[in-house]
């Protein structure tokens, strides 16, 4: 890796100010109809009014409760089956094919399933979310135990462990980084499903509630505030998860 | 006793050990037989691996020389045979193996230290015990290493040195190595040679190496297994009587010249064959 120049770290700058300078360009010359897109300087008005003590923050703080809960009660599934099913090549082969299809599958499209199984209740959301990202996280975690280093499970056998040991203290640990992938992109998929869901029927808050409710207003300083908040979360549950697998699994690709 | 059962190999290799059985053979390898994907590697082999002397394993590509060692070392299933480690099976004897590619034979997710430690821990001794244990082969081998780092924070020779301490610390009857130095550079190989010399003079464990470079082959070796193509034999298994500790003068030795030539010539003669 090439190391950067002082200014070199500032680039990713450059696209954010590019961005609002064209956004500007665009507001200012009327290139697009000022009731579609408001001035940066109203919308990030929106977003810290929003943010500090308005409606936004209570919307947003709801999002982040049913995103953890999705992955939490995703996870407590996925990750146990996956160990379960990578243990056994076979035994992932024979339900590998049911696992891509569902995970091919967008889990938007299971969302009226559940609402009929589970009602319009919160709950429903976090179930279609949990639903796609377990499956994610499964495959991930069974490929991780699949894929565990032969080396180091001969190394271990070698040494006198037990099948038990091999497992517990080598398969497991091989499979933590591809783990950590999972979840990352599990989380992400989480988010999508809640934000999505929130749009639904029934639907009286989160992210997804309150982009479409300003839509519905007309508010479109609030409208684009809330899609800039749904953007922070994303980015931010990236970079978190990042975080906790650098410090988990300090190992990772070296 | 157990071992009076190994019954003695008929032909002139047991021999090669020098009069009377001395040394004694510490591993014996009887009616070995190993397929691989209808590939006939061991046919019916015998061996026998003198006790606490270092065995080097040669042959040409393919023959199955690591083979040969996992096998021995339970990595792999036998087909038919019996392998006895002193009249003892496998599971009643410890031993030590050191694998080629050290980068993934080490768990990256322990430190240097703890990576040895967990060979003991395997072996239910308890963790200061252990602990101490670890501390006092760092001591014995003199190895000037930061143990509380990560393999992965380690040059490739530092790595495979933890990897044999790994191996040593449960004080094995028996360590193997497959090419250990294959992945080093030129400098840090010659290094190594070096310290696992230093190791074996010091631990008079029964070592067995395997290893694509004749001269290293010969250099490390007391006894130098000659292996044929497949299904190998045993092409010729000569000692090598230099004095220890050897160092670049006994390259240039003219006894040791000349055994390193007429390994060759085997060698050359097994793979025309």
């Amino acid at each position: 890796m090439t190391t950067l120049s002082r200014f070199d770290r500032y680039l990713p700058l450059v696209g954010v100010v590019g961005m609002i300078v064209v956004w500007y360009i665009g507001y200012w010359m009327r290139i697009v109809d000022p009731v579609l897109l408001p001035s940066p300087d109203a919308t990030f008005a929106a977003l810290w009014k929003g943010m500090t003590g308005g409606r936004l923050l209570y919307d947003f703080t709801q999002t982040v409760i049913r995103t953890f809960t999705a992955i939490a009660v995703a996870s407590a599934i996925a990750i146990p089956l996956g160990i379960v099913l990578g243990s056994s090549e076979r035994l992932y082969r024979s339900v590998e094919f049911v696992i891509d299809f569902f995970r091919s599958t967008p889990a938007s499209a299971m969302f009226p399933l559940f609402l009929v199984i589970f009602g319009v209740g919160n709950a429903t959301k976090i179930y279609v979310a949990s639903f796609g990202a377990a499956l994610v996280i499964l495959f991930n975690v069974a490929y991780g135990v699949m894929n565990a280093r032969k080396t180091r499970i001969l190394a271990a056998r070698v040494m006198g462990a037990s099948r038990w040991q091999v497992m517990k203290d080598v398969v497991l640990m091989e499979s933590l980084p591809q783990t950590f992938v999972g979840l990352r992109n599990g989380v992400s998929l989480a988010l999508v499903i809640v934000v999505v869901a929130e749009m639904f029927i029934g639907s009286v808050d989160g992210l997804g509630f309150r982009v479409f409710e300003a839509q519905q207003l007309f508010d479109m300083p609030d409208m684009y505030a809330a899609i800039f908040a749904a953007g922070a979360l994303g980015y931010g549950l990236n970079i978190l998860f990042l975080l906790i697998e650098k410090s988990f699994v300090h190992w990772s690709g070296k | 006793m157990a071992m009076n059962a190994v019954s003695p190999i008929v032909g002139p290799y047991r021999t090669a050990f020098g009069p009377d059985g001395d040394p004694p053979a510490h591993i014996t390898v009887r009616g070995l037989c190993k397929e691989f994907q209808g590939d006939v590697i061991y046919q019916d082999f015998n061996l026998d691996i003198p006790r606490g002397k270092f065995s080097s394993i040669f042959g040409p590509n393919g023959c199955g020389k690591s083979t040969l060692i996992n096998l021995i070392s339970g990595l792999i299933p036998l087909d038919r045979g019996t392998i006895l480690f002193g009249g003892k099976t496998l599971s009643e004897t410890r031993i030590g193996y050191v694998f080629q590619n050290y980068r993934e034979a080490l768990f990256p997710w322990m430190s240097a230290f703890d990576n040895i430690r967990y060979a003991l821990k395997l072996r239910k001794v308890p963790e200061p015990e252990a602990t101490e244990r670890v501390n006092r082969l760092v001591s014995r081998l003199g190895v000037k290493l930061d143990l509380t780092r990560y393999p992965y924070g380690m040059s490739g020779g530092q790595q495979q040195l933890v990897s044999i301490m790994r191996a040593l610390v449960v004080e094995p009857e028996v360590l193997f190595l497959d090419e250990p130095f294959s992945a080093l550079d030129y400098e840090m190989t010659l290094f190594m040679r070096e310290q696992l010399q230093k190791i074996f003079e010091e631990t008079g464990t029964t070592m067995v190496l395997v290893s694509h470079d004749l001269e290293e082959a010969v250099y490390l070796a007391d006894y130098v297994l000659l292996l044929s193509r497949r299904p190998a034999r045993i092409a010729d298994f000569p000692h090598v009587p230099m004095a220890r500790p050897r160092n670049d003068l006994t390259l240039a030795d003219t006894g040791f010249v000349e055994l390193k030539s007429h390994c060759l010539r085997i060698f050359q003669r097994e793979v025309h064959r």
